[in-house]
């Protein structure tokens, strides 16, 4: 039943065929059916979820129209503030001393718009620490599962997120991408996960990571789920100053257009060394399959794409290093207390935050030092402008961009964690739409075949659009699904 | 200046501005209330919350800065200012650095030399952090209604030579502020914040190795402050020693400076473009109206008083304070007379009864009683005597000055045919005194007017008086 498409199942709850309560009841049963196993979830509001479902219901018998989610259950990545519901951002220092976890006093504007049409919260999906990490294994608490294959990574940051929505826990989740942190988990474990445009969605509740890069960003299991989705928490949010105060456009119908004359960019520099046999070819039969469907396929290139990882880890760290300082054990969550003040600092902080995080804050304090800012900092942000220069110079050719979104299918949990700089090149993909502010999305390509006793993994097709086109990159991807679908 | 050196001071001020809601969030920015009541996720830094401009601060920061005569710039930058303290909720500052909104102005000071012009570099937008209060017992307690209130910082250049230059610069920076209405200038509060550099040199030499002063909350004390600092500086270069650059504070009980920390210890404060903030962008029609709306500023209304033919203290006086010049002001063009008169009434009987409060003043009588008052007097109705008793019996009240007037029989007699009836029994109850007079001591004049007066019990117009009497003694 959760599988349905979003719009079905909320118009079966409006309708009065299925009501809010059976469908909340089915998502409790799938989640504590699976979720020990898969850890896609660190709260888990089952009360407040049956108290929800049981008001709508009520509410639709009075005749109240319930909204386009209608009873539709949603799993919220942990980043996301939810009004009197746990929120640790995957890490212990929103923990308090006698383990109570940080209670946020206002919703994410996110939530607040889909609760506003109807949505019922499951709870507070893993993910990794500060939405640091590319594997779900910086989780403070433990890592999430692949559902395909439990002993691999479904990804992340918004691991529990994805895995919420390709178990079936939920028809849709909430995630936040930063530099590929929804398109990397959806295309590890087979569903479409929405970047929008930076500006698009307010980041208002979202715990902040990397602020000029960090979007609110949904998952589904089709690309119309995923486009009702976005088209209900975009909008312009007078609290977010980085909002941008631009209509909404209408994603849910542009799905509904033809591909026919459609101009695809390919990027060479996508198809490059580092990308896995099984994910070029799933990809190039995705695209040959859209051609065929009427669109046209052409050669594009964006040279600064492999400067990517390195200004990507120096702004994102800059940012995080200073968004980070609340972190201190003076207002809320974890504290540790010393003998001064410094030491209530490094104690709290040290024993708050794991070593990705303390990795990165002292990245990126480094790179905003006195005497190195410009080397690093300035010089990124440099960079970071001709990669949207090599974007804009595309898009004067073609409508969208097509690519893979990762070099490889899913790895196994441990394979990476050692290695840090492998761990950050897997996002070469996904960080330049992130780094130029583009919408970007992950839909599911052909499956890479079972190889040496490894089962079928998802592989993921990467939609890069101009920025505020989602209408037209939501257009190529029921295109694009539509003709993998009828082959 | 001792053994000839020179000393060299540059202020940076940090001005409240008196917006009715924080830089970056809707609370209140009141002050005195219970500790963390206009708080909310935004000015407490919890995770997720967002700074969003308060369109009205950057409206009052123009005015500052148009008022020194800044160039005010239509697109600067908001940055983090990174450190950690309990009063700071985010663990860093928004703060102006690299391109702030204004820079190059000036401010007129009087100095003993006469008019200077010191330059001002820079005025900038920034937040307020909290406040720490430590209690006896180690506590600290950490109160963060102050946090996020906005504040102007105003560099100037080292253009300062002596502790009374510092001092009138602050005054007239104060003055400034107040009555362009961007700020209450109130010291002791911590809304207008002075921290100071001082080196010395010898004339023609380079800048001397500075150090700051922090946080003198009095005029007075920034000028022995810096006269302490002066004289520390040059002692050690007389005896062969160095001056280290540092941050020092100032110990009230002994009028000493002493070292915080010195530029060693200094922070690296990791300034970059705050991610969550537009540039902050102000329109050349925003400008161009504040410049507009700006007020009579204090110097010019100084000047304009002493045309009006008052002294440079009168002046002075009746500029101290905003809500007393526009009172002046408002008076002295109801009443359309002469302005040293209604001045020197105001210094001597109005002046002490007002109770200033911020930028605002609670006033004994208001500028139409002022007026009406003054009216009487010229009209001959009471005399200036009269006028004191009248303005006591009218101050804290909304009485208009004739009704005290009416009620109390106060009127002169100003009827020239009734004086001279008067005046004729007073010279003939005392034909002695006449002949006296008329005999040479004509100083007995005095005696016959103030005769004429206590039989009016001081009602009579004395102008009139005195010309019946002439013509009566011939
Ligand atoms: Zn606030």
């Amino acid at each position: 039943m959760l599988k349905q498409p979003i719009a079905a199942l909320a118009e079966k709850v409006r309708s009065g065929e299925l009501a809010a309560a059976e469908l909340a009841e089915a998502s409790i049963a799938a989640i504590e059916r699976d979720d020990a196993r898969l850890g896609a979830y660190l709260t888990r509001s089952f009360d407040a979820l049956r108290a929800r479902a049981a008001e709508l219901d009520a509410r639709r018998a009075r005749g109240d129209d319930l909204g386009r989610l209608a009873g539709v259950p949603i799993g919220v990545k942990d980043a996301l503030a939810t009004r009197g519901l746990a929120t640790t951002c995957g890490s212990k220092i929103l923990v308090g001393p006698r383990g109570q976890r940080w209670l946020p006093p206002y919703d994410a504007t996110a939530v607040t718009r889909l609760l506003a049409e109807g949505a019922v919260l499951t709870g507070k999906c893993n993910m990794d620490e500060f939405a640091m990490g590319s594997s779900n294994e910086n989780s403070a608490f433990f890592p999430a599962r692949n559902p395909r294959d439990p002993s691999r990574t479904p990804g992340g940051s918004s691991g529990g997120s994805a895995v919420s929505v390709a178990a079936g826990m939920t028809p849709g989740a909430l995630g936040s991408d930063t530099g590929g942190s929804v398109r990397q988990p959806a295309a590890f474990t087979g569903v479409v996960g929405v970047k929008p445009t930076y500006g698009r969605v307010s980041r208002y509740g979202l715990v902040a990571f990397a602020s000029s890069l960090d979007v609110v960003s949904p998952f589904a299991r089709d690309v119309r789920s995923a486009a009702l989705l976005t088209e209900v928490i975009s909008g312009h949010d007078p609290r977010d100053s980085t909002s941008a105060p631009r209509p909404v456009g209408a994603f849910v119908a542009a799905c509904e257009r033809s591909i026919e004359g459609l101009r695809i960019g390919v990027p060479s520099q996508y198809f490059a060394a580092g990308l896995a046999a099984e994910v070029e070819d799933s990809v190039r039969r995705a695209l040959d399959a859209a051609a065929k469907a009427g669109a046209t396929l052409v050669p594009v290139s964006l040279p600064h794409t492999e400067h990517a990882v390195a200004v990507y880890y120096v702004l994102a760290a800059a940012e995080a290093s200073s968004n980070l300082s609340r972190f201190d054990g003076v207002r809320f969550g974890a504290r540790r207390d010393g003998a001064d003040l410094a030491e209530l600092y490094e104690r709290t902080r040290a024993e708050g935050f794991g070593p990705e995080v303390e990795r990165r804050i002292i990245l990126g304090a480094y790179v905003l030092s006195h005497g190195y800012y410009d080397a690093y900092y300035l010089k990124a942000q440099r960079v970071r402008t001709l990669l949207a220069r090599d974007f804009d110079a595309a898009f004067a050719d073609v409508d969208v961009i097509a690519a893979p979104t990762t070099p490889t299918t899913a790895f196994s949990l441990g394979e990476k964690l050692d290695d840090p700089l492998t761990m950050y090149l897997s996002d070469v993909y996904t960080l330049p739409a992130s780094l130029a502010g583009l919408p970007a999305m992950s839909l599911p390509s052909f499956d890479a075949p079972p190889v040496d006793g490894r089962p079928s993994l998802p592989v993921g097709l990467q939609l890069i659009a101009r920025a505020f086109d989602e209408e037209t990159m939501f257009r190529a991807a029921r295109g694009v699904e539509r003709a993998l679908e009828e082959r | 200046m001792a053994s000839g050196y020179e000393a060299v001071i540059g202020l940076e001020v940090h001005a409240q501005l008196l917006t009715r809601t924080k830089l970056f969030c809707g609370c209140a920015t009141s002050f005195g209330d219970a500790p963390n009541t206009h708080v909310c996720p935004v000015c407490l830094g919890l995770p997720g919350a967002l700074p969003v401009m308060n369109a009205e601060a950057a409206r009052l920061a123009v005015r500052v800065a148009v008022a020194l005569g800044l160039d005010v710039h239509e697109e600067s930058t908001f940055e983090r200012k990174n450190y950690f303290y309990p009063d700071l909720p985010k663990g860093y500052q928004i703060s102006q650095y690299a391109r702030p909104f204004s820079t190059s102005g000036h401010l007129e000071l009087e100095t003993a030399q006469g008019t200077k012009r010191a330059v001002i570099q820079r005025v900038h937008l920034e937040e307020d952090a909290g406040k720490s209060v430590h209690g006896a017992g180690g506590e600290s307690i950490v109160d963060l209604n102050r946090a996020g209130t906005p504040l102007v910082e105003i560099v100037g250049e080292p253009d300062l030579r002596s502790p009374e230059e510092a001092s009138a610069y602050l005054r007239a920076l104060r003055d400034v502020l107040m009555f362009v209405g961007a700020n209450d200038g109130n010291l002791e509060e911590g809304s207008f914040r002075c921290d100071a550099n001082v080196s010395v040199r010898r004339p023609g030499e380079p800048l001397g190795t500075r150090c700051e002063i922090k946080n003198v909350n009095s005029f007075r004390f920034v000028e022995r402050a810096i006269a302490f600092e002066i004289a520390r500086q040059i002692e050690l270069v007389e005896t062969g020693r160095r001056v280290v650059q540092e941050t020092r504070g100032w110990n009230e009980r002994d009028e000493t400076t002493y070292s915080l920390r010195s530029m060693e210890e200094a922070h690296d404060y990791r300034y970059f473009p705050d991610p969550d903030l537009p540039p902050l962008v102000l329109s050349r029609e925003l400008v161009d109206r504040e410049r507009a709306a700006l007020p009579e500023l204090p110097r010019v209304k100084r000047a304009r008083y002493q045309a009006l033919g008052l002294t440079p203290y009168d002046a002075k006086v009746l500029t101290a304070h905003p809500a007393i010049a526009a009172w002046f002001d408002d008076a002295s063009s109801a009443y359309g007379g002469d302005a040293k008169r209604l001045a020197n009434f105001v210094q001597t009987e109005a002046l002490s009864g007002v109770t200033l409060r911020g930028l605002g003043a609670e006033l004994p009588a208001s500028s139409t009683q002022l007026a009406d008052l003054m009216k009487l007097v010229d009209a001959g109705t009471i005399s200036g005597k009269q006028a004191k008793e009248v303005y006591a019996a009218i101050a804290g009240t909304a009485r208009a000055p004739a009704e005290i007037v009416a009620e109390r029989g106060m009127a002169v007699v100003s009827d020239e045919a009734e004086l001279t009836r008067l005046c004729e029994r007073v010279l003939a109850d005392n034909a002695k005194s006449v002949e006296s007079y008329r005999a040479g001591k004509t100083g007995l004049f005095g005696f016959f007017v103030g005769a004429v007066m206590k039989a009016t019990r001081g009602s009579a117009n004395p102008e009139i008086v005195n010309r019946v009497l002439k013509r009566l003694l011939g």
